[in-house]
């Protein structure tokens, strides 16, 4: 219920820093053996279907993730997400409203959302049958049958405008946005996912119900199942949730994204007290060779909030910042690794200078001894953690089914976090992270616009 | 349909709040501390938290944020530990932590694998009673929190907005300050006022110990007898009552800032459950806000963002869990080409409504099936289970009234929404906030700010 979870977002101020873990990263086994038991079939007609019995709480998660986020834009910045937004907005014999009370009669949650390589739609419901039944209803029609009505559309396009223009006064926005754009040029992650405001104005119905068609189809579908049901009971709520979609085509791969080959600064002004800055290059994909000497090195470098090298630089040495980071965002095809920061404008330069001495430091020399421990330690002692909840289980295995990555990709985490060395940390920064071929954008008072 | 499954789901309802109040298990210290733990056997995990009764509501004028400074200190070091010490020992052994600090409380929480909970229950003994308060990194920390203010309050003008629009409504409470402080507060803030707000609060007698996940009740019982039975507890003072005066006509605050959109908020002065008269009349204020902003079928998204299309995004809020009276509040951002004033007005014919007629069983029934379903989806996190526990029993209505909320807000009537909505939604307890947008894209301007707030906290 949305209101009971507001009680305590309110009032909070929490002292530190979004520990910035990779959405998805990995999980380790340890010595407490709490593995993950995933099973995996395909639909009838081609999906993939990932499912882990979780018997504790009579509920169930659905997650639905097909390969239509942002990426397939083609040219028409905001499409996916458009796409995605008006899937609940109108289904099978039901309009906007009596769509809502269907899942709100039996209080059942659904969200919908889309990101540059994902777009996601999905269920949690209490599974007593009767109550299951109601919200499956629903759920199968906005999946199978939603109608993209015209007078909604318009609606949908308002709201999107507003809210880019919303975003217009965020300063944190403005920057992450000018950083794909430019890290990106050409490719499909460089614009963003909600769009852009030409863009949005011209989005028609036919481009949603073509998108929708092409991309909403079961070769294109991976289904991450955790809850309250045994196997066959898995087995027919997919069938009957997917089950009737075309067969379809799997998306075809995205093209690869080119290196930086020059350092090159983007200043937008903004009437803030801080500066936003955000310094980086493209970093890995999903399932890259290099994946885990990256993590466990950037964890060391600004991965892990507290004691992390850029964390202590910036914050618990000089008090320049609330928040400092690094991160990789692996995705489908190299996603970006990012530093970043915000300072009070009159800190910037010598924030921008820490980061740099930080990152080149750390490169040349690599994490010492008792860092990796550290970071090793950390990492595989934390693993329960990161599967401890029925939610953070379906967003794993919805990521290893949609990257292709392996079935014992959590059980195995540990042993592949344990193998990383130090060399093996310098020879992946040395050949993936270049300090003279960067990206800084920088967004705050009185600076000069490019 | 829509019966027999609501029939189901009260049976269902039955069943849980059995099973909540046999989960929870009650220690005390003889120091006076108190320790809750619920056992959740689903992963080897188990979440620790530490409540103590301080937040902005304890505070005074000229020293607002200081209870959030001091929950950034405690990560700075006690006789035995240095600064970072805390922080370095949790992570390595796999652990998050971190903590909070709100109107009415300050926690602090480490999750762990569930055979370290020694570990985190040494370390938080001995920050409770051992800080040292380094001068040098006090100065360090403040800065941070400066910087932490800007980048929540001051470059963000909703936030601005909401800031001074609380400051409208509430005169002689303590609610009228800020969480995190007015920044020349922060800036005249020293280690030395720190130092008496740290002994007076930080003591076994004002903490609760929190824990959920794979432990054994008496096990944690012993631990934590073991590491925080040994500490002093501290005589305490009760707090001055501080109540809000009464409001006499309504009252408007208008923001103006760099902006793209305009916004509105509005606030009624209503009673929670620790202020209430009448103890049903919080239940009926909740089932009320989610009549308004529930979920997607309720009836902001339905009629005003939906049907009217006058509101681009809505919201309702309500804490009836919070320490002193406080706010019924709504919060409106326009549609492209309509008013504030339009918002208003239609937001006010809404709220005619609920007053003029009775909610339908139809919604009423929506809103329990949901009550009840989040019941159960709540128990996915070991966290957000600890802190309902712990939240409650910091603010003083116990742990015990979160088994009843289900029950409670069954209880609740139409006649009774639409009693609390004509006796509380009247205009005579109304505080208004606007944000005013001004232009954000001329360099002078731009420049002037700059300036202006580079002087600030150097």
């Amino acid at each position: 219920m949305k209101r009971m979870q507001k009680t305590f977002s309110v009032l909070v101020v929490s002292i530190a820093l979004a520990f910035v873990s990779l959405p998805g990263l990995a999980r380790q086994a340890t010595d407490s053996n709490h593995s993950i038991d995933i099973v995996s079939w395909q639909t009838s007609n081609g999906a993939r279907v990932l499912y882990v019995y979780a018997p504790q709480l009579p509920m169930v998660d659905v997650r639905v993730v097909f390969d239509a986020g942002s990426a397939r834009d083609d040219g028409k910045p905001g499409l996916a997400s458009m796409t995605n937004s008006m899937l609940e907005l109108g289904a099978g014999k039901w309009d906007t409203n009596a769509l809502a009370e269907q899942f709100d009669n039996v209080g059942a949650s659904f969200s919908s959302s889309a990101a540059r390589d994902m777009a996601i739609v999905q269920l949690r419901s209490l599974t007593d049958k009767p109550i299951l039944d109601v919200a499956l209803a629903a759920f199968r029609a906005v999946i199978n049958a939603p109608r993209f009505d015209a007078d909604e559309l318009e609606r949908i396009r308002r709201q999107t405008l507003i809210a880019l223009k919303s975003q217009q006064q965020s300063p944190g926005t403005i920057a992450s946005k000018a950083f794909y754009k430019a890290l990106y040029g050409k490719h499909p992650y460089a614009t963003p996912t909600i769009g852009t405001v030409d863009s949005v104005k011209q989005i028609s119905r036919d481009d949603l119900k073509a998108f929708y068609r092409e991309y909403y189809v079961a070769s294109n579908a991976v289904i991450a199942i955790v809850g309250d049901l045994d196997k066959a009971a898995a087995r027919e709520l997919v069938e009957d949730i997917i089950g009737k979609l075309p067969k379809g085509e799997k998306a075809a791969a995205l093209p690869p994204v080119k290196p930086l080959t020059t350092s090159r600064v983007i200043n937008k002004p903004h009437p803030s007290t801080q500066t936003h800055i955000l310094v980086g290059q493209p970093g890995m994909k999903r399932g890259d060779p290099d994946y885990f000497a990256l993590y466990v090195g950037n964890h060391i470098l600004g991965g892990s909030g507290f004691g992390s090298r850029i964390m202590e630089e910036i914050r618990e040495k000089r008090g320049l910042a609330y928040s400092s980071y690094s991160y990789f965002s692996p995705m489908r095809q190299d996603g970006p690794f990012v530093m970043g920061l915000q300072t009070k404008n009159d800190k910037r330069a010598e924030a921008l200078a820490l980061l740099d001495k930080t990152l080149r430091e750390f490169i040349e020399e690599g994490p010492t001894r008792k860092e990796l421990d550290h970071a090793l330690k950390n990492i595989t002692g934390g693993f329960p953690l990161r599967i401890d909840s029925n939610k953070d289980i379906a967003s794993y295995i919805a990521m290893i089914g949609f990257y292709d990555l392996p079935l014992d990709y959590l059980n195995t985490f540990n042993a592949n976090v344990e193998a990383v060395t130090i060399e093996k940390i310098k020879d992946a920064f040395s050949r993936r992270i270049h300090p003279d071929r960067l990206l800084t954008v920088q967004v705050g008072a009185d600076l000069d616009g490019d | 349909m829509l019966r027999k499954t609501l029939i189901l789901l009260g049976i269902l309802a039955w069943g849980l709040a059995q099973a909540a109040s046999d989960q929870v298990h009650e220690f005390h210290l003889e120091n006076g501390m108190k320790i809750l733990v619920k056992e959740d056997h689903r992963a080897p995990v188990m979440v620790a938290q530490v409540w103590y009764k301080v937040g902005s509501s304890y505070e005074n004028n000229g020293i607002t944020g200081i209870s959030h400074v001091l929950e950034h200190m405690m990560f700075k070091g006690t006789e035995k530990h240095g600064p970072g010490e805390f922080s370095r020992i949790i992570a390595e052994n796999g652990g998050r932590e971190n903590a909070f600090t709100g109107q009415d409380y300050t926690a602090y929480f480490q999750t762990m694998e569930k055979s370290r909970m020694p570990i985190s229950f040494e370390l938080e003994a001995d920050r409770m009673r051992n800080l040292t308060l380094p001068a040098e990194e006090f100065e360090k920390e403040v800065r941070v929190v400066m910087e932490e203010r800007r980048l929540r309050t001051e470059d963000k003008p909703r936030s601005l907005t909401h800031e001074q629009f609380q400051a409208t409504a509430f005169v002689s409470s303590p609610y009228h300050n800020p969480v995190i402080g007015w920044m020349n507060d922060l800036e005249n803030l020293t280690v030395e006022d720190l130092k008496p707000w740290y002994a007076r609060w930080y003591a076994p007698n004002n903490a609760t110990l929190v824990v959920v996940g794979d432990v054994d009740p008496d096990e944690v019982y012993k631990l934590a007898k073991k590491y925080f039975g040994p500490l002093k507890p501290s005589k305490i003072k009760p707090i001055k009552p501080r109540k809000e005066m009464k409001q006499r006509g309504l009252r408007k605050v208008i923001v103006k800032a760099p902006a793209k959109l305009p916004y509105l908020t509005m606030g009624y002065k209503v009673p929670v459950l620790m202020t209430a008269e009448q103890d049903w009349e919080p239940y009926a204020l909740e089932v009320l806000a989610n009549v308004l902003d529930g979920s997607d079928s309720a009836r902001f998204p339905r009629e005003l963002v939906r049907k009217q299309q006058i509101a681009a995004g809505l919201d309702a809020g309500y804490d009836l869990y919070a320490r002193q009276s406080d706010l019924f509040t709504i919060a409106a951002t326009p549609s492209e080409g309509k008013s504030v004033d339009e918002v208003k007005k239609a937001i006010f014919e809404q709220l005619e409504r609920v007053k003029n007629e009775p909610v339908t069983e139809e919604e009423l029934a929506r809103i329990k099936a949901q009550v009840v379903a989040s019941k159960v989806y709540e128990l996915d996190s070991v966290f957000y289970q600890a802190m309902q526990l712990g939240m409650l029993e910091t603010v003083g209505l116990g742990w015990k009234t979160l088994d009843e909320y289900p029950e409670r807000v069954r209880a609740v009537t139409p006649t009774q929404i639409q009693a609390v909505a004509r006796k509380y939604l009247v205009e005579d307890g109304l505080t208004i906030g606007v944000l005013d947008p001004q232009p954000m894209d001329q360099p002078e301007l731009a420049k002037k700010h700059a300036v202006k707030n580079n002087k600030q906290g150097s």
